[in-house]
Formats: C-alpha cells, sequence, structure tokens
C-alpha cells in the first residue's frame, strides 16, 4: 500500500516537476543570451510572470473565430504535458512508465501540433496560414527523422518503451556507437526544428515573413496564448529530458530504485536540464537564421542521418528475442 | 454464438437474396419511392453485419455447393472467418451509407440511375467474398466492377465523369483479365477450379510468381496500388458521395481480400520473396498517394489519393506478414497481419466518414473545390467536428484508430533485425522511412483540407449559406465517428477477437488480454517490449485537459472580448486575402514536387512602369499518367487510324491476305510440331 502511494506520488512529482521547471529553462536560455549579447537580460523567473499575466488578461478574440479556436489551446497543452511527462527525468520506474511507448510519444506530440496548425488556419488571416503551411512542410520532414530516431535507440535497446530504453542505456558502458551518434545529430537538429529555434525559427522574433511558430500563435491572446506559450515551454523541456534520457542516462534512479536515488536522479536531470538550457543558449546567439526553403536542406539531412542510424543498426543489430 | 452454427451461410446467402430483390423493385420504381431503397439496405446491411460478426466470433467454416456454375465444379461458396471480416467490413460501410442515404431528399435527389445499382452493388461485393470456386470469384468480381462503374457514370452528362467511367472501365478489364489469368496458373493444367482444388496442389516458382504477378496486377489495380492507381482519382469522386464512400473505404478492401485468400490461402506455403512486390510497391504507393494529394485542389480527388497511400500502408503490413511467416517469424507476423487487418477496418471507417462528410459539404455549398469552400465550421459544427476526427484519424493520430494499425506496423518493421535474408534486412528500415514519412505527409494533407474547407472565412458565396445536413446524415457521420473513438480506445479487444484468424493466417497472434498492465493496453510481442495503452493516454490528456482549463478559469478574469482579428495591425476584410490550397501546398511542392511532377514556378514580373498585372505560373506534369497511361493509349490511337486502310480494301486483297495468313498458320504449326 505505502509503495503504491509512493509510486503514485513519484509519478505526480514527475508531471508537477516538468510543468514547474519548463518556464525557468526557457528563462535560462533567455538570459543566457541576453548576457552573451552584452544586454542584463529579463530574469530568469520572467517565464512565470509572463504565464500568470496573460491568463489573468482578458481574451480578445477574432469576430469569426469558432469553438475549434478556443478548445485548442487546452488540447494542446495537456497533449503536451502528457508527452513531456511520459519521458523519464529523474528515475524511470515509474508506476505509468509501461505508457510511455516511443511511436505513441512522437505521436501525441504530431497530434499537438496538427492541432496548433489548424488553429492558427481558424480566423482566417493570412499569417495563420503562413505559420501553419511552414510547420506543416518542417513537420513531414521532422517527424520522420525523430521516428526513425527513436525506432533506431528502441531497437538497440529491444523495447519501445522509454523507460526501458533509458535502463538499457544506463546499464551499457560507455562507447561510441556510429548509429548513436548519427541519431543523436539528427535528434538535435529535429529538436532544433520542432522547438522553432534557431536556424529554423527565431522564438524572439516578430518579422512577419520568417517567422513559422509566432505567425501561427498570432491571434491568440490572453489565457489561450498562456496555455499555448506553457505548451511550447513544456516541448522544449520535453526534446531536452528525451536526449538527456537517451544519450545520457547517468544518474537516473532505475526501477527498482527508492526516494534516495530519486532525489540523486533529481539532481542529475537538474543539472543535465541547466546546462542544456545554457548550450542551447550559446548555440542560438552562434548562428544565424536560414532562409525557409534553405531549412528543408538541414532538415532533409537531418532525416538521411536518421535513416542512416537506423540502417546502421538494423544491420549490425544481433537477432532480438 | 452456437445458436448461428451452421445458419451463418444460408443467413448471408438470405441476405445477398434481400439486396437483390431491393436491386429489382428500384428498378421497377419511380422517383420518389426509391426512398425505400436505404431503410431497406441499411436494416440488410445490419443483418449482415451481426451475422459476420457471429461468424468471426465463431471461427466458422460452412460451405455450400448449386448445381449449376462451371461443369464438374458447380457454383461453390465458402463462409470462413477470413470472408466474414471482411463481410464485416463491407457492410459496416453499407450501414453507414445506407443511413446516409436516408437524409435524400425524396424530390430531387434519387435517380433511376442510382439506387436500383446501389443495393446490386452491395451484393456483389458481399458475394466476392463467399465466392468458394474461380468461376463464381471473377463473376462477383466483374460484377462487382459493373454494377460499380454504373454508379460511376451515373451522372453522366459530366465530360469528367465520363472520362472517369472510360478509365475505370479499362482498368477494371485489364484487372479481370490479370485475374483471370492468377486463376488459370492456380487450377495448373489438370483445370482444377474450385478452390479446394486448388488449394490441395502446390504451383512450382516459376508459376507461382506469375500468379503472384497477376494477381497483384488483378486485385492491386482495384485496391489502387500505384502505378495502377490512375482510375481510383477518377472515379472514386465522379461516383455520388455515399458511393464513393462505399469504393473507396469498402471495395478496396474485397480487393485486399482477393489478395490476402489468394497469397495466405490459395497459393500455398508463402516463399520469403512473395513479399518484395508488396513492400516495394506498398511502401512507394503510401508517399507517392500523400504527394500526389497534397498537391490536389478537389476535396473528394484528395480523400481518393489518401486511399491509395492507405492501400499502400496496408500493402507493406501484408507484404511483412508473408516475409516473417516465410522465414519462420511467426510472431512477427501476427503483429504485421494484425497491423493489415486492423487497418483494412479503420481505413474504412475513416474514409466512409470524410466521404459522406465530403458529401455533405457538396449538397451544402454545390462545391468540392478547395478554392471555393472555408469556414463551414460556423455553418455545419456538427459535420465539422465529425470531419476534424476522421482527419485526426486517418493522419494516424492518437488515440484515434488510425493510430493503432500504424503503432502494430511500426512494431512489425522493428523486428526487421531477424531477417535471415539480407535484402529483407536491408528493406526493412527503408519500408520504416517511407511509412514515417507518409505519417508526416498524412497530417500535412489533412491539416490542408480540414482547415481550407472548415476553418478560417468562406471563399464563395456558396460556402457562406451553407447549411448543416439532414439528421440522419449527421447520424451517419456520428456513427462513424464514434466508432473511430472507440476503434483507437480499445484496438487490442478488436486484435483479441481477430486472434484465431491471425492464427490461422500467420501462424500467431498478440498476446492477449492480460499480456498488458490494464485490461486495454495493446501488446506487441510482449509487454517488457512494447505497450500502448491508449485509455491510459487518452484519460491523462483528458484529464489534464480539464483540469488546466477550469484552473485557468478560476485564476482567470473569464472576460472575452470579440473584436477584428488582429492580422499584425492590418486586417484585410477581403476573404480572398486568406491562405488558399494552393498556397499552403506551396512549399510542400516545392520540397516534393519538383521530382515527381517536375513541378516548376514562373514569375512573370513586369518592369516597373509597366502596367500589367504579375503572374505566378506553375507548371506541373503527372510523369506517371503521360508515360504509363497516356503513351500506349496514343500509341493504341496511332495504329488504329494507321490500320483503319486495311477497312477499305478490295475483296481481291482481302483473298490474298486470308491464303497469305493460312500458309503462315500451316508452316507455323509444322515447325512447332
Amino acid at each position: 500500500m505505502l509503495a503504491t502511494l509512493l509510486a503514485l506520488a513519484a509519478q505526480g512529482i514527475q508531471m508537477i516537476l516538468v510543468l514547474a521547471v519548463a518556464p525557468a529553462v526557457s528563462g535560462v536560455t533567455r538570459k543566457v543570451k541576453a548576457q552573451l549579447m552584452r544586454r542584463q537580460g529579463a530574469p530568469v523567473i520572467q517565464g512565470y510572470r509572463d504565464l500568470l499575466k496573460l491568463v489573468r488578461k482578458e481574451v480578445v478574440l477574432a469576430t469569426n473565430a469558432s469553438w475549434f479556436f478556443r478548445s485548442a489551446p487546452y488540447v494542446i497543452f495537456a497533449a503536451t504535458w502528457v508527452a513531456a511527462a511520459l519521458v523519464p527525468t529523474f528515475a524511470s520506474g515509474l508506476m505509468f512508465n509501461w505508457a510511455a511507448d516511443v511511436v505513441a510519444l512522437v505521436a501525441l506530440l504530431g497530434a499537438a501540433r496538427a492541432l496548433l496548425a489548424l488553429a492558427a488556419m481558424d480566423v482566417g488571416t493570412s499569417f495563420g496560414g503562413i505559420g501553419s503551411s511552414r510547420e506543416m512542410m518542417i513537420a513531414t520532414l521532422a517527424e520522420p527523422a525523430m521516428l526513425l530516431v527513436v525506432l533506431t535507440l528502441a531497437l538497440s535497446a529491444g523495447t519501445t518503451r522509454l523507460p526501458g530504453v533509458a535502463d538499457f542505456f544506463i546499464g551499457q558502458p560507455l562507447t561510441v556507437r556510429v548509429s548513436l551518434a548519427l541519431a543523436m545529430l539528427a535528434l538535435v537538429i529535429v529538436a532544433l526544428a520542432e522547438n522553432a529555434r534557431i536556424p529554423v525559427d527565431n522564438p524572439a522574433t516578430h518579422l512577419e515573413l520568417t517567422m513559422v511558430h509566432e505567425a501561427m500563435v498570432l491571434e491568440y491572446s490572453g489565457r489561450h496564448l498562456a496555455m499555448i506559450e506553457a505548451a511550447s515551454q513544456l516541448k522544449l523541456v520535453l526534446y531536452m529530458s528525451l536526449i538527456i534520457c537517451l544519450f545520457v542516462p547517468f544518474g537516473m534512479a532505475t526501477a527498482s530504485a527508492g526516494p534516495v536515488e530519486w532525489f540523486v536522479g533529481g539532481f542529475a536531470y537538474a543539472a543535465k536540464l541547466a546546462t542544456c538550457a545554457v548550450v542551447l543558449g550559446v548555440w542560438e546567439v552562434s548562428v544565424a537564421k536560414m532562409r525557409v526553403f534553405r531549412v528543408t536542406d538541414l532538415l532533409a539531412g537531418a532525416l538521411v542521418f536518421a535513416f542512416l542510424a537506423i540502417l546502421f543498426a538494423f544491420l549490425s543489430k544481433e537477432v532480438l528475442p | 454464438m452456437t445458436g448461428l452454427a451452421g445458419a451463418h451461410l444460408p443467413l448471408i446467402a438470405a441476405v445477398l437474396a434481400a439486396y437483390l430483390g431491393v436491386a429489382l423493385l428500384a428498378a421497377l420504381l419511380h422517383r420518389r419511392t426509391l426512398i425505400f431503397v436505404y431503410p431497406a439496405c441499411l436494416l440488410i446491411a445490419l443483418v449482415a453485419c451481426a451475422t459476420d460478426l457471429s461468424a468471426v466470433l465463431g471461427s466458422v467454416n460452412e460451405s455450400a455447393r448449386l448445381p449449376f456454375g462451371l461443369p464438374t465444379v458447380g457454383l461453390r461458396f465458402h463462409l470462413d472467418a477470413l470472408a466474414a471480416y471482411f463481410g464485416f467490413i463491407v457492410n459496416l460501410g453499407l450501414v453507414s451509407a445506407s443511413l446516409y442515404g436516408l437524409g435524400f431528399d425524396k424530390r430531387t435527389e434519387l435517380s433511376g440511375r442510382i439506387e436500383p445499382f446501389f443495393p446490386a452493388f452491395a451484393m456483389a461485393m458481399n458475394l466476392v467474398l463467399i465466392a468458394d470456386d474461380a468461376f463464381a470469384f471473377l463473376f462477383s468480381w466483374e460484377l462487382m466492377s459493373l454494377t460499380s462503374w454504373l454508379l460511376v457514370v451515373a451522372r453522366h452528362d459530366d465530360a469528367d465523369n465520363r472520362k472517369a467511367g472510360h478509365v475505370y472501365l479499362v482498368m477494371a478489364a485489364i484487372g479481370t483479365v490479370a485475374l483471370l489469368f492468377a486463376f488459370g496458373g492456380l487450377a495448373g493444367p489438370a483445370g482444377g477450379y474450385a478452390f479446394e482444388v486448388i488449394r490441395s496442389h502446390r504451383p512450382d516458382a516459376v508459376v507461382s510468381g506469375l500468379v503472384l504477378a497477376a494477381a497483384i496486377v488483378g486485385a492491386g489495380s482495384k485496391a489502387g496500388i500505384m502505378p495502377l492507381h490512375a482510375w481510383l482519382p477518377l472515379a472514386h469522386p465522379a461516383a455520388p458521395s455515399h458511393v464513393s464512400a462505399l469504393m473507396s473505404g469498402v471495395m478496396t478492401k474485397v480487393a485486399i481480400y482477393g489478395l490476402i485468400r489468394i497469397v495466405f490461402d490459395l497459393l500455398g506455403p508463402p516463399v520469403w520473396w512473395w513479399s518484395l512486390p508488396f513492400i516495394l510497391l506498398g511502401a512507394l504507393t503510401a508517399v507517392g498517394g500523400l504527394l500526389y494529394a497534397i498537391v490536389d485542389q478537389d476535396l473528394k480527388r484528395v480523400l481518393a489519393y489518401s486511399t491509395i497511400e492507405n492501400i499502400g500502408i496496408i500493402f507493406v503490413g501484408i507484404g511483412l506478414a508473408v516475409a516473417f511467416k516465410a522465414t519462420g517469424l511467426n510472431a512477427a507476423a501476427g503483429v504485421a497481419m494484425a497491423a493489415a487487418l486492423l487497418h483494412a477496418l479503420n481505413h474504412s471507417i475513416f474514409k466512409s466518414l470524410l466521404f459522406l462528410g465530403s458529401g455533405v459539404v457538396l449538397h451544402a455549398t454545390g462545391r468540392r473545390d478547395f478554392d471555393g469552400l472555408g469556414g463551414l465550421i460556423h455553418t455545419m459544427p456538427r459535420t465539422a467536428f465529425c470531419w476534424l476526427i476522421g482527419a485526426l484519424s486517418i493522419s494516424a493520430l492518437p488515440p484515434f484508430n488510425g493510430f493503432v494499425s500504424e503503432w502494430l506496423l511500426f512494431q512489425s518493421v522493428l523486428a526487421g533485425p531477424a531477417f535471415p535474408e539480407p535484402i529483407l534486412r536491408f528493406l526493412s528500415p527503408m519500408v520504416g522511412a517511407m511509412l514515417a514519412l507518409a505519417a508526416g505527409l498524412a497530417a500535412a494533407c489533412f491539416v490542408r483540407a480540414f482547415g481550407i474547407v472548415f476553418l478560417g472565412r468562406p471563399r464563395s458565396p456558396e460556402a457562406m449559406a451553407a447549411h448543416e445536413a439532414p439528421v440522419e446524415q449527421v447520424a451517419a457521420l456520428g456513427l462513424l465517428t464514434a466508432l473511430c473513438v472507440l476503434g483507437g480506445l480499445f484496438g487490442s479487444t478488436i486484435a483479441g477477437v481477430l486472434s484465431p484468424l491471425l492464427v490461422e493466417l500467420a501462424g500467431s497472434a498478440l498476446p492477449g488480454q492480460g499480456a498488458g498492465p490494464t485490461p486495454f493496453s495493446l501488446v506487441a510481442f510482449s509487454a517488457e517490449r512494447s505497450i500502448y495503452d491508449a485509455p491510459v493516454i487518452a484519460l491523462f490528456v483528458a484529464l489534464s485537459a480539464t483540469m488546466t482549463a477550469l484552473l485557468v478559469h478560476w485564476v482567470s478574469a473569464r472576460r472575452v472580448r470579440r473584436a477584428p482579428a488582429w492580422d499584425c495591425g492590418f486586417p484585410e476584410p477581403s476573404p480572398a486575402t486568406q491562405y488558399t490550397a494552393s498556397s499552403f501546398g506551396q512549399p510542400l511542392r516545392r520540397v516534393y514536387g519538383t521530382l515527381l511532377f517536375g513541378a516548376s514556378e514562373h514569375i512573370d514580373m513586369p518592369a516597373p512602369g509597366d502596367n500589367r498585372p504579375a503572374r505566378l505560373t506553375v507548371a506541373m506534369t503527372d510523369y506517371l499518367w503521360c508515360g504509363l497511361y497516356a503513351a500506349p493509349a496514343n500509341a493504341v490511337l496511332e495504329l488504329s487510324v494507321r490500320l483503319n486502310v486495311l477497312q477499305f480494301l478490295t475483296i481481291r486483297r482481302y483473298l490474298v491476305f486470308m491464303f497469305v495468313a493460312l500458309i503462315v498458320l500451316l508452316l507455323v504449326t509444322a515447325s512447332w510440331i
């Protein structure tokens, strides 16, 4: 009974944790960027303040916005939240860890993206359309690349359950494998594209002709915008957690661990997440944004890397049981 | 279900007779009274559904033989779980199409060219499934082609429909000829045309290869496999929408049934290389169909192209099942076959839903071109909701039914490293990549379709004046929508029902209920390896969405103010400033279209001071159509013009020709012997 309660509590902590750190992670990245550009920058907690402010403000809705426009933000947020909570962060052996199937995870994110792209078209402005069409074009390359990456890792670990994959790699000696290196490269490119980061999109821009994600959410305001913003912050945490969990899972509490290991895992996770946020900030100030149609070259590159990764994994893999 | 033991085949026979009776009666009646066709068909289809379901659950094996048909063979019928499963798919499609038909306007929407052929088409499809000898199969197959052809050309005053009918007729003829050869090869020199006799002897490698090729051409052209797909996007949209739903959602599955029957049942134990055409054609079709769909401008044609894609996915599932079974990997074969069978059911559901929904749109606005639609979510909210669920399902997004079969298929691809054949080991990651690409493209295609048709602002006066469909039609959409959701949540239950069939076809079923952590977990291979638990994920998403919404509403001021769209400060009232389907497709066309269509954009920018408007023209060529269809057709035409002179010769010339022909034939015969 106690064990069940503890397991349930750990699962709850996991869900709250990703939600709680998400604005801070974006805040760290923004702060690092500002500092590198010799600006003071907003405090790290600015993200929380912004969300609270947005939630409290009134919603200004376009006259012809439909029910879909108003309900989509909550579903997008919830789908992203659940997806983010499915990725193991501090421990792999949580209560619902079996629900974290890699294919389902990619598809859940795909559902959130499709709903956002549709919501962007609801009001019927050209900006919504431009964002939506570019987002879906990017997704047609990024989603298969990501699927191939997670399938490559699933193949190495012999399971498509994400915690199982993490457990497998914790138990492995640290070696460089070609297929894993290619997979990581592809996943990083996909993560940049999916989170609308430089060089694919610029989260700080509001220059109409270059933006993708921001163009889609242009008509949103108030609490709806807060949901969308929170969802995109969660998505960033999700991709960072995914990269951490798949490629550097060390320190994560394994299936049979108790609260002590969870604390260790929690600290390790926080440290790795902070590192990711700083690296992202440094990366964003050191490269320039690409033209929209150059992005496809980058993503096609990611797709090719992912394909090579899975090909190597297939050809080198001993037979699964 | 024991009460029905032995009674399934007679019941199905009664269903067939009832369909035929309705068709004959409808042929005698006048316009208004024709409405009786739909309640009658609905009733018959419900009975048929129940019978088929009971037959699947009971794994029946019932045969009957009638004393006419081929001499010594007779006319044989047989009902087993495979036929009953596909029968269920067919009759489920008929239930929804008939329900939709109930909503037709008695005075204006009925026609003696459509209603009598609807039950006849229904009967023909059911007949194919229970045929148990080559003659009965081909006869009912041809009946199915002809009745559907009559429905395609029902509105023959439109030149496009006539062209569609022409192409369909030619392709159907080619397909039937190919199937004729396939059954010839199966029957062997002894000519045993009963399926029972065919099963008892095994053709050698060469013959089995030829039979396989002929079967893929014959059944594949009906299913819409590339490059034999060209008739589909012409004919499916040309028919009335409820018939389009049947042709796209259901008739293609009858073709899939034919292939499964031939490959898994009649042709004997599978050999690994049989899987190659299925896997290769399937993967190319899955991506190719969508590439056509994302650049097309017609709602119903986009759906037809997407059918091609889904048939590709089913083909890949069948191919992988053949490959796994042939190499002794039965567990993986079970997963692949489950993916193929479930996708056949799922596709029939959401494709019927989308076609019927498009029928509602077509009726309400009179248009099916993307450039004349938009904003229908305001005037037709129920249809929009159902179409949205259908679009999400067909894009293989959780928690809807399309994702269940997609998930199973990816799981079976992951078993690929176990193949002893290097080619298959190399092919499976490639198939995985193609399927992943198809999944991404499908989402883009249906975001475009739903977004342009239902969201935004109306692009034409007709779209602005649209109205919601009659209650019967909304009920048909609602039924299918519910099935999309239920099929997505309880995919494991359906897979459990299919277990005996999977064991029979692939040698192994999915791990049953109890293998996973909850009763509704879908488990592939083992619980340690892969679990997809749709109800748990859906519950999590639903709970967190509701909780968040409540919490946010509690914190927030709840105030909502309506104002003109922001649009970066310059809102423009004209709906022409919205993104159109072609502008939405432009990035995709630029990325993917250059390869398949040779798409090129030409910008005509007038010099400064010139008053001409600037123009953007896009040129695209359908290479497949030009190379494989137009070129041979032109060659035949050219040849017949050349040979036309032979029609106007004198009698002496003809006599000389006959004499020469006689000599040549005699020489050939002499040298042959």
